[in-house]
């Protein structure tokens, strides 16, 4: 390799010409569902006469999409090793009333824990995380070990799983939960400002860092590598995406009279004049993190190699000496451990626990991870595409809700749109032969 | 045609004894005996559904014997599934290539064996470096590395196959019809290999249906017909025909001599 240009093929001279985005080495897929996420937004933000992108309605939609884009990083795996969950929502409902009756009726009245120790938010979540394994691991050995097809094992398990929670729970709301529990929410957690800076800098530099190791292990390989034009525009690029998503959600302020509540809470007085933002919400924060560790497995560890391979060609997979059924088990656990985050997610969002929750969950997540390209045959699929996904439906979905548009339009939108993102995905496939 | 000098007087690098494979009641695999030599070609010839390939893939563990031994350097062999064939040094290059479409060339090279480094994440970097010193060797004309396998012609998949095998230190090399969808030039590139690889000391078992190719590349040829072994015969000693007769009638050529 001692020429500096980036390799090609000779019987591709169509490659031989790379344009802008070629060289910057972006999915162009990735590139189209941001552009249909910047149409959608700045559409809706004419028809709202401008309410659509503020601070405001920017964190009311962060924190919307949390616990659907959690899951459908699980359901990223799900369909590429061809299967499908059609329980996540149900999983969801039944991981919420474990963690619900650990910590208002196991924790306080068999054990005789106080209400409001520190010991209730952590234990109710290792509760409803151990529920999430072991729904996960069920459905994992049914579909793997039993050769049971996942659209019947979780079907079952869609009728199954909300209906053990309501039985738990005797059908009744749940609530309040407690309140450390409660600050994975959405509104009732958030960083502040100063905290805000200080992961959105920390996440910067964990971004350049790993694009320097990246390009130093080419060079080490003596691999063709971007041009440092490029790398230094996709560096800057980073910068004001992260640091301007830091600095929206820091600049829709707290309300002075939660304010002055706060403040009387702590026993202190509110300072004349003295005003300060959210920041990042703590269940973003927990997406973000989610978001990482599911994107490096995917692509940097074997369990990751092993489950795109698997979706590409199972008899491949199995004669490389991969144990598919096992896999199919890890997968599956992976979804129920996903599901009950989820479910800290969304019960503290609602401050209480309810035999609802969840419902439709299953689609909007299996729809998330379509629309950001994953392939039902297989193989193929991103973690952050399912994560624009999620956020695609929910920007549609709130800016519909806050344009005034009827729910039944509402739904009949949203449908559609799943189709054609689907559609548009087969013709991009298509004509690019990936 | 070649050096006829494999040495057959020590033991066999591979003996699969009294080898026996039923699916429902068929016996696809009817007490067959086959051995191979260090630096030999043995061919595996049969009509469709002769039990050519059960035969192989219980060799390479994708199926289980139902009866029967494996020998390897002449100790019996547990092979149960395809990472013990591996650990044999037992390589496949099956016809089907059992390539994952979606994985780039170096994913697949290292499937199932990725190189980890120190916090064992896969090292991908590395992984492409040794793909393309391979690669250089087998298919010098090879630079797609960074797409998906799906989006290569049929002999650069081939070549990712061989590939595979070969890189891991293949003690025993089964190929099942590697040259089937190749095109002229790149069928003697594999010719040429198994040449190389010969003279390595690899043995090869070789699957295939082309009868001139046989003659070409093989030392000796296993006939099969109807899960059973018809006979083992040294193809220099033998003529086209009468392979033929051996595939089609199941007739040895020696019983009928005798």
């Amino acid at each position: 390799m001692t020429d500096s240009t980036p390799t090609h093929d000779a019987t591709e001279p169509t490659r031989l010409k790379r344009n802008f985005f070629q060289t910057l080495e972006i999915d162009t897929r990735l590139l189209g569902m941001i552009g249909a996420f910047i149409a959608i937004a700045l559409v809706f933000n004419i028809l709202t006469e401008g309410r659509f992108l503020t601070p405001r309605n920017i964190f009311n939609l962060t924190i919307q999409t949390v616990s659907v884009a959690i899951m459908a990083t699980g359901m990223v795996f799900i369909i590429v090793m061809r299967h499908i969950d059609l329980s996540v929502g149900a999983v969801l409902a039944v991981t919420s009333a474990m963690m619900a009756m650990t910590q208002t009726v196991v924790l306080p009245q068999w054990f005789g824990i106080e209400l409001g120790s520190w010991i209730i938010a952590p234990a109710a979540i290792l509760v409803g995380v151990i529920t999430g394994v072991a729904v996960g691991s069920l459905h994992g050995w049914l579909v793997g070990y039993l050769a049971i097809p996942a659209f019947i094992v979780t079907l079952g398990g869609y009728l199954v799983w909300r209906n053990v929670g309501w039985y738990l729970t005797n059908g009744q709301t749940i609530g309040p939960l407690d309140a450390n529990f409660q600050i994975f929410g959405g509104i009732n957690g958030t960083l502040g400002e100063t905290w805000s800076w200080v992961v959105g800098v920390i996440a910067l530099l964990l971004v350049f860092w790993a694009m320097i190791r990246s390009r130093r292990a080419k060079i080490a390989h003596e691999f063709p590598v971007k041009p440092v034009w490029a790398e230094v525009l996709l560096g800057i690029i980073a910068a004001v995406s992260i640091l301007g998503f830091v600095a929206i959600l820091n600049a829709y302020e707290i309300p002075h009279l939660r304010l002055q509540r706060m403040f009387e809470a702590r026993g202190e007085v509110l300072p004349e004049g003295y005003t300060t933002g959210y920041g990042v919400p703590i269940s973003v924060f927990v997406l973000i993190l989610i978001a990482v560790l599911m994107t490096v497995i995917a692509k940097r560890t074997r369990l990751g190699r092993y489950i795109f391979a698997t979706g590409g060609n199972p008899e491949a997979a199995e004669l490389a000496g991969i144990n598919i059924r096992f896999l199919t088990v890890k997968i599956f656990i992976i979804m129920g451990i996903l599901a009950a985050v989820s479910a800290v997610v969304a019960s503290s969002r609602q401050t209480f626990h309810s035999n609802d929750i969840g419902t439709l969950d299953e689609l909007r997540v299996i729809a998330a991870a379509v629309i950001g390209g994953t392939a039902l045959s297989g193989g193929i699929g991103t973690i952050h595409g399912a994560i624009l996904g999620a956020l695609i439906m929910q920007s549609l979905q709130s800016g519909m809700a806050m344009v005034g548009v009827d729910a039944p339009f509402q739904n009949i939108v949203v449908g559609s749109v799943l189709v054609i993102a689907v559609l548009i995905d087969t013709i991009y496939r298509k004509r690019t032969g990936t | 045609m070649f050096d006829a000098t494999v040495d057959r007087s020590g033991t066999p690098l591979c003996e699969m004894r009294d080898m026996q494979k039923a699916f429902g009641g068929i016996r696809a695999v009817d007490h067959v005996t086959v051995d191979l030599y260090p630096g030999e070609v043995v061919g595996i010839l049969g009509h469709n559904g002769a039990g050519k390939s059960v035969l192989m893939k219980m060799l390479s563990g994708a199926y289980q014997r139902d009866g029967g031994q494996i020998f390897v350097n002449g100790t019996p062999a547990e092979i149960s599934n395809p990472r013990d064939a591996r650990k044999y040094n037992i390589e496949t290059i099956y016809q089907t290539l059992a390539l994952a479409d979606n994985l780039d060339a170096a994913s697949n090279l290292f499937l199932g064996r990725e190189l980890v480094n120190g916090l064992g994440m896969v090292d991908d970097p590395r992984m492409e470096a040794e793909t393309r010193k391979i690669m250089a060797r087998l298919n010098p004309n090879f630079r797609r590395y960074s797409t998906p396998v799906a989006g290569l012609s049929g002999g650069q998949r081939q070549s990712v196959a061989i590939a595979r095998a070969v890189y891991f230190n293949a003690k025993i090399l089964i190929m099942d019809e590697p040259t089937a969808a190749l095109g002229v030039e790149e069928t003697r590139m594999v010719a040429e290999l198994i040449q190389e690889l010969k003279r390595q000391g690899i043995g090869i078992f070789l699957i295939d249906h082309d009868i001139h190719q046989v003659k070409a590349l093989c030392d000796r040829a296993s006939v099969m017909k109807n899960g059973r072994l018809v006979g083992t015969v040294k193809v220099d000693e033998v003529t086209e025909d009468d392979l033929l007769s051996m595939i089609i009638l199941g007739k040895n050529p020696k019983d009928a001599a005798a």
